[in-house]
C-alpha cells in the first residue's frame, strides 16, 4: 500500500497498442477526475507509430493542484503488453503499486514486475464481450481505474457522454462492469476532494495560445512542427474570433519573416516552433532586433540536438534562445514555470516585445505544452503595455536617440511618418549608415531599451526560505515545488520567468543568506548553470542537478539531492 | 485621426524620396524606380498607404528611395515579410521589391508559395542574370556558359524560368518589362496592382558594372506578338518557348486573391476562456 | 500621333522640355553622389537649359497653371524625344560623353518637331512645329560649340583600378 502521499494523489498510468483507445480513455479519466472536483494531469507517451503504436496515458489525481509527476505510479493497467517495455523509464512503479492486466495477454513484462508491484489480473476483454458484444476493454479499464482510485462512476459517465461520440451506451455498460468488478481488489482511495473553487481543464499549448491573444496578438503564421502544432491549431479557430488572422506558412523561415511583415504594420504577431524551427528563425530574429520590430515566438522545447526526440520534453534550447542571434542582439526571454503559468507569461511577453519593439521568446516545452490538467484560474492582469507609436509633427526619425531607447514606431497608413524599417545599421532616420557613431549610438540604444525593463516581481517565482535555495525554470518547478513542500526543509525556491534581460540584482537580493545553491534543469551540458554563472553571481557552493530529456524530475530526486 | 487633407493629385517626383541611390550610375534600376513612383501617382495612391517590401540586394535598396513605407528585410524572404503585412492589413497597397538572386534563389520556396497562396501584391524582380551586390556571381537566370569568378568555366546549368514557375504556381497576373521603357515599366506596374491577387512583373534591368554586354538588350527586347492570355495551358505554351525579351503583360488570371478566414464581428479573448472552465 | 489642337501640341513641348530637364538634374545628382563633380555640373547646367526652354514656353502660351497632358498620350518610342535613357551614363563618363548625350537628345527633338511639322496638322501647329525644330536646330549647333571647347575623352577613361566595392 502506497503511504500517505497516496491518499492526496493517485498515479495512473494505462498502456496498450494499436486500437486499443487509451488515449482516449486516459482523457476521460483525466475528466471524470476534473468533474469528480479533484485536481487532475494527463501526459502521453507512445511509440513511432502513427497509427497502431503502442501507447501509454499517464494520470495524476490529486487534492491539491501540481504540474509534476509523482516519484511514482501506484497503478499500471494494461489492456495489452506489447512492446509496453519500452516504456518502463517513464513509468517506475514500486512495492506498493498495482499492475493490472489482461491475463489473456499474458505476464507482465519482468521490467515492471521486478518493482515489487503486485500483480492483479483483470480479465478486460471477456468483462467487455460478456457486458455488451464489442465493447472495448480500455472502457472496462476505465470503470475499474475510476473504482480503483475512489472516484465515482456518475463523473465516469459525463465525461464518457462528454468525450465518445462513437459507442457511447456500450462504453458506460462496459465501464460500469469494470468499475463493479474493481469493486473486489483493493485500490487507493483518494481522500475527499478539495474545496471547490474555480477551475480550467487546459493544456500548456492551449494556455500559451490564450496567453498570446490576451496580450493582443492578432496575426499568427504557423509551420507545424512537433510538439508546437496543437498551440498553432488551437489559435487559428480562436483568432478570427478576436478580428485576427492565421496565416500557414512553406516554412519557419517563411512564419518568422510573415510575423514580421504583419508586426511591421502595427499587428501584434506570433510564431510558435520548436527547437529545430528556432534553428532556422535566428536570421530573422536578428531582424527583429536590428529593425525594431515586435515579434514573439513561443519555442515549445522538445529534446534536442537537431531532430531529435520530437515527442519528448527537454530544456536544451535555453543557449539558442539566449546567444543564437549573430551580432550583439539584445532580447527578451520568458519562461513559464508552471501550466497555468504559460497564460500569463506568454501574455507578459506580448507585452513586452510590443512596448520595448523588440523580438521575445517564450520557452514552454513539451511537457507543458501537451501536458492537461486541472489548474485554479490564474490571476490575469488586462495588459498595461502596448506600441508607443508616432504621431506625425516634425521630420520623423524612426530610430530616435531617446532616454529609454524606445522610439515611437509609426505605423503604416499613417501620414508624414513614412519610413523604411532595415536590418541594416542605420542612423536616428533609418538611412543605412556605416558610421561607427551611428552603430556605437543604436546599440547602446537597444541595449539601453532591453536593459531598463523594470520587471517587477513577475521575473521570478521566489518561495520558502532557508539557507538553500534551489534554482530553476519552467517546468522543473513543478517537481522542485512538490519536493520542498514535503521536505519541510528550510530551502527556497526561484524560479527564475524572465530570463533575457538578466536581474543580477535582484536574484542578489533574494539570494540574501544563501549558503547553497542547487541548480536544477533538464539537459545535458548545464546550460542554466553557465548562464547563471555568467550573468550573476553565486554564493557558497552550487551543486547541479541535471540530466537530459526525455524523463522529468521527480520530486523525491530533488529531495534527495537536497 | 487628424483633420481631412485637401487631397491634390500627387505626382511621381511625390513618391520619390531625397536619399539617393547608391546604384551605379547607368544601372536598370534608376529606371524601375522611376517606374514604380510614375505608377503610383497613375493610381492616385497615398505614399502613406504604400508598403515597399524588400529583400537583399541592389534592387532591394528601393524602399528608402520611395516615400512609401519600407521594409528592408533579410535576403530572400521579401514575399513572407510582404504576405504578414498584406494578410494583418489588407488595406496597405503592397509591393515588394526583388532582384533575380535574392528572389529566385534563396527566395525561391517562398516564390512558389506566394504564387500558389495569391495574396494580393506587386512583385517586382530586376532581373540582370546576376549577383550584383556581392560583386558578379552567377544567379538562376543566368546563362549556363558566363564565366565568372565563382563558375571559372559558366555554371553550367540551365537558367531558371521564372515566369513559367510563376504561371505553374498559380500566380494570377504575368508580366515582363523591359528598364529601357520607365513609362512601359509604370504602365505594367498600374495593371500588375490594379489586378487582383499575386501579380509578378519581371523586369530586365541591365547591370551595367557586371554584365555591361547587357546593353544589347535593348536590341533584343520586342513588344509580345500576341494579347495577354487567360488560358493557362496557352499561356503554358507560349511561355515555354518565350526566349526572354517578350515585353508586355503575358497572363492575366481569375483566379481570386487570397482573403484569411473572414474577420467575423471581433469579441474579446476572455469570451474564448469559457471552453476551458470546468 | 495625331495632334489637335495648338494647346495639345504646345503642352506636350512642355512636357518634353519638362522630362528632359528632370533627367538630365537627376543625372546630375547621380554622378555627385559618385563624385563625379564635373559631369554633375554640366548636366545641372543642362537641367537648368531645359528648364527655361519650359518656362518659355508657359510664357509663350500665358498659361497661368501647369498644362495637363491630355489622357491616354504616350509618346512613339519609350519616353519623351528629348529625355536621354537612364543607361547612358557612366560613372567615370567625361564632359564629351554628356555633351554627345545631349546632341543626340536635341537632333531627336528636331527629329520629333519636323515629324509633327510633316503631319497633317493644323497651320497654327505646323507654325509652331516649324518654330520649335528650328530652335532645336540652334540648340544643337550651340551644343556642337560647346563640345569643340571639351577635350574627347582619352583613352582608358573608364578604366578604374580598384574594384568594386562590397555594400551588402
Amino acid at each position: 500500500m502506497g503511504a500517505m502521499d497516496a491518499i492526496r494523489s493517485v498515479s495512473v498510468a494505462l498502456a496498450g497498442s494499436g486500437g486499443a483507445g487509451v488515449m482516449t480513455a486516459g482523457n476521460m479519466l483525466l475528466e471524470a477526475a476534473a468533474l469528480a472536483g479533484y485536481y487532475a494531469l494527463m501526459t502521453r507517451t507512445s511509440g513511432p507509430q502513427i497509427r497502431g503504436g503502442e501507447a501509454a496515458a499517464m494520470v495524476r489525481i490529486s487534492s491539491f493542484p501540481t504540474d509534476a509527476q509523482d516519484d511514482r505510479f501506484q497503478i499500471l493497467a494494461a489492456i495489452d503488453w506489447q512492446n509496453v517495455n519500452r516504456f518502463a523509464a517513464e513509468l517506475p512503479l514500486g512495492p506498493g503499486s498495482l499492475i493490472v492486466g489482461d491475463p489473456a495477454q499474458g505476464e507482465p513484462p519482468e521490467v515492471f514486475t521486478r518493482s515489487g508491484a503486485r500483480y492483479v489480473p483483470l480479465p478486460l476483454k471477456k468483462i467487455a464481450a460478456d457486458a455488451v458484444p464489442g465493447a472495448w476493454p480500455s472502457m472496462v479499464a476505465l470503470g475499474a481505474l475510476a473504482r480503483l482510485t475512489g472516484l465515482p462512476f456518475d463523473a465516469v459517465e459525463k465525461a464518457a457522454r462528454k468525450t465518445l461520440k462513437k459507442g457511447l451506451d456500450a462504453g458506460i455498460v462496459a465501464a460500469k462492469a469494470g468499475f463493479a468488478h474493481a469493486a473486489s481488489l483493493e485500490g487507493f482511495s483518494l481522500g475527499a476532494p478539495p474545496a471547490k473553487t474555480e477551475r480550467w481543464l487546459i493544456s500548456g499549448n492551449e494556455a500559451a495560445g490564450y496567453g498570446a491573444l490576451r496580450g493582443g496578438v492578432r496575426f499568427v503564421a504557423a509551420y507545424p512542427i512537433t510538439p508546437a502544432t496543437e498551440l498553432l491549431e488551437w489559435l487559428s479557430p480562436a483568432l478570427p474570433k478576436v478580428g485576427g488572422t492565421l496565416v500557414q506558412a512553406e516554412d519557419e523561415l517563411a512564419s518568422i519573416n510573415m510575423a514580421l511583415g504583419a508586426s511591421y504594420g502595427g499587428v501584434p504577431a506570433l510564431t510558435a516552433t520548436s527547437g529545430p524551427g528556432l534553428s532556422l528563425m535566428t536570421e530573422a530574429l536578428g531582424l527583429g532586433v536590428a529593425a525594431e520590430v515586435p515579434v514573439v515566438v513561443v519555442d515549445v522545447m522538445r529534446t534536442g540536438p537537431s531532430t531529435g526526440i520530437a515527442t519528448k520534453s527537454e530544456q536544451a534550447d535555453l543557449n539558442i534562445a539566449l546567444y543564437g542571434m549573430h551580432g550583439d542582439a539584445p532580447h527578451v526571454v520568458v519562461a513559464p514555470n508552471s501550466l497555468a503559468d504559460c497564460v500569463a507569461a506568454t501574455q507578459w511577453a506580448v507585452g513586452l516585445a510590443e512596448s520595448l519593439q523588440v523580438p521575445a521568446i517564450v520557452l514552454s516545452d513539451q511537457y507543458f505544452g501537451q501536458a492537461r490538467g486541472v489548474v485554479d484560474i490564474p490571476a490575469l492582469s488586462h495588459n498595461g503595455y502596448g506600441r508607443v507609436k508616432a504621431k506625425a509633427g516634425e521630420p520623423y526619425k524612426r530610430y530616435a536617440l531617446t532616454e529609454s531607447g524606445v522610439s515611437p514606431m509609426a505605423i503604416p497608413g499613417t501620414p508624414g511618418t513614412t519610413y523604411t524599417a532595415d536590418g541594416l545599421e542605420h542612423n536616428e532616420k533609418g538611412t543605412p549608415s556605416s558610421q561607427a557613431g551611428d552603430h556605437l549610438a543604436q546599440m547602446d540604444k537597444r541595449s539601453r531599451k532591453v536593459l531598463g525593463l523594470d520587471p517587477g516581481d513577475a521575473w521570478a517565482s521566489i518561495e520558502g526560505e532557508g539557507e538553500t535555495a534551489v534554482l530553476t525554470f519552467g517546468s522543473c518547478t513543478g517537481p522542485v515545488r512538490e519536493a520542498l513542500a514535503r521536505s519541510g526543509s528550510r530551502a527556497r525556491l526561484i524560479s527564475l520567468r524572465l530570463l533575457l534581460p538578466a536581474q543580477p540584482e535582484r536574484l542578489a537580493k533574494a539570494l540574501e543568506g544563501v549558503k547553497r545553491v542547487l541548480v536544477v534543469e533538464q539537459n545535458h551540458s548545464g546550460q542554466f548553470l553557465r548562464y547563471l554563472r555568467s550573468e550573476y553571481g553565486l554564493p557558497g557552493e552550487v551543486q547541479s542537478l541535471r540530466r537530459p530529456g526525455p524523463l522529468p524530475f521527480r520530486p523525491d530526486e530533488i529531495l534527495k539531492a537536497l | 485621426m487628424n483633420a481631412p487633407v485637401a487631397v491634390v493629385a500627387l505626382q511621381a517626383k511625390d513618391f520619390k524620396s531625397d536619399y539617393k541611390p547608391v546604384w551605379c550610375p547607368g544601372c536598370g534600376d534608376y529606371s524601375v524606380l522611376t517606374g514604380i513612383t510614375k505608377a503610383l501617382a497613375m493610381l492616385e495612391l497615398r505614399p502613406e498607404n504604400v508598403a515597399v517590401v524588400s529583400g537583399i540586394g541592389c534592387s532591394s535598396r528601393i524602399p528608402a528611395y520611395t516615400t512609401c513605407y519600407g521594409f528592408h528585410g533579410v535576403h530572400g524572404r521579401s514575399l513572407p515579410a510582404a504576405t504578414g503585412l498584406k494578410a494583418a492589413r489588407p488595406d496597405l497597397t503592397v509591393l515588394v521589391a526583388s532582384g533575380d538572386g535574392d528572389g529566385y534563389s534563396i527566395g525561391g520556396n517562398h516564390f512558389l508559395h506566394a504564387c500558389r497562396r495569391n495574396v494580393d501584391l506587386t512583385y517586382i524582380v530586376m532581373d540582370n542574370h546576376v549577383y550584383g551586390m556581392t560583386k558578379g556571381q552567377p544567379s538562376p537566370t543566368t546563362e549556363p556558359d558566363w564565366k565568372s569568378k565563382l563558375a571559372p568555366g559558366g555554371t553550367g546549368v540551365r537558367e531558371f524560368h521564372p515566369l513559367v514557375i510563376a504561371l505553374a504556381s498559380g500566380a494570377n497576373f504575368i508580366a515582363r518589362g523591359f528598364s529601357g521603357d520607365p513609362n512601359g515599366v509604370a504602365a505594367l506596374i498600374a495593371q500588375a496592382v490594379r489586378h487582383p491577387g499575386f501579380s509578378f512583373v519581371e523586369i530586365l534591368s541591365p547591370c551595367v558594372t557586371f554584365r555591361p554586354e547587357q546593353r544589347e538588350w535593348k536590341q533584343a527586347v520586342r513588344p509580345a506578338p500576341v494579347e495577354p492570355t487567360d488560358d493557362p495551358a496557352r499561356a503554358a505554351r507560349r511561355l515555354m518557348t518565350d526566349d526572354g525579351f517578350n515585353i508586355g503583360v503575358l497572363y492575366k488570371g481569375s483566379r481570386p486573391a487570397f482573403s484569411p478566414q473572414s474577420t467575423q464581428k471581433a469579441g474579446a479573448p476572455e469570451e474564448l476562456e469559457c471552453q476551458f472552465r470546468l | 500621333m495625331p495632334v489637335p489642337t495648338l494647346e495639345d501640341f504646345m503642352s506636350r513641348a512642355y512636357a518634353m522640355e519638362l522630362e528632359a530637364s528632370e533627367r538630365y538634374a537627376q543625372f546630375a545628382e547621380q554622378l555627385d553622389t559618385h563624385n563625379n563633380r564635373e559631369v554633375a555640373q554640366l548636366f545641372r547646367r543642362l537641367a537648368q537649359i531645359e528648364g527655361l526652354h519650359a518656362q518659355r514656353i508657359l510664357d509663350e502660351m500665358a498659361w497661368p497653371n501647369l498644362p495637363v497632358m491630355p489622357p491616354a498620350f504616350s509618346w512613339d518610342g519609350d519616353e519623351g524625344p528629348e529625355t536621354a535613357p537612364f543607361d547612358a551614363l557612366h560613372y567615370l563618363m567625361q564632359p564629351y560623353h554628356a555633351l554627345e548625350i545631349a546632341l543626340r537628345c536635341e537632333l531627336q527633338a528636331v527629329k520629333y518637331f519636323d515629324g509633327v511639322a510633316a503631319a497633317d496638322v493644323p497651320q497654327r501647329v505646323r507654325e509652331a512645329a516649324k518654330e520649335m525644330a528650328a530652335d532645336e536646330r540652334e540648340h544643337v549647333a550651340l551644343i556642337k560649340e560647346w563640345m569643340k571647347k571639351v577635350p574627347p575623352p582619352a583613352p582608358g577613361w573608364d578604366e578604374d583600378p580598384d574594384p568594386p566595392r562590397l555594400s551588402d
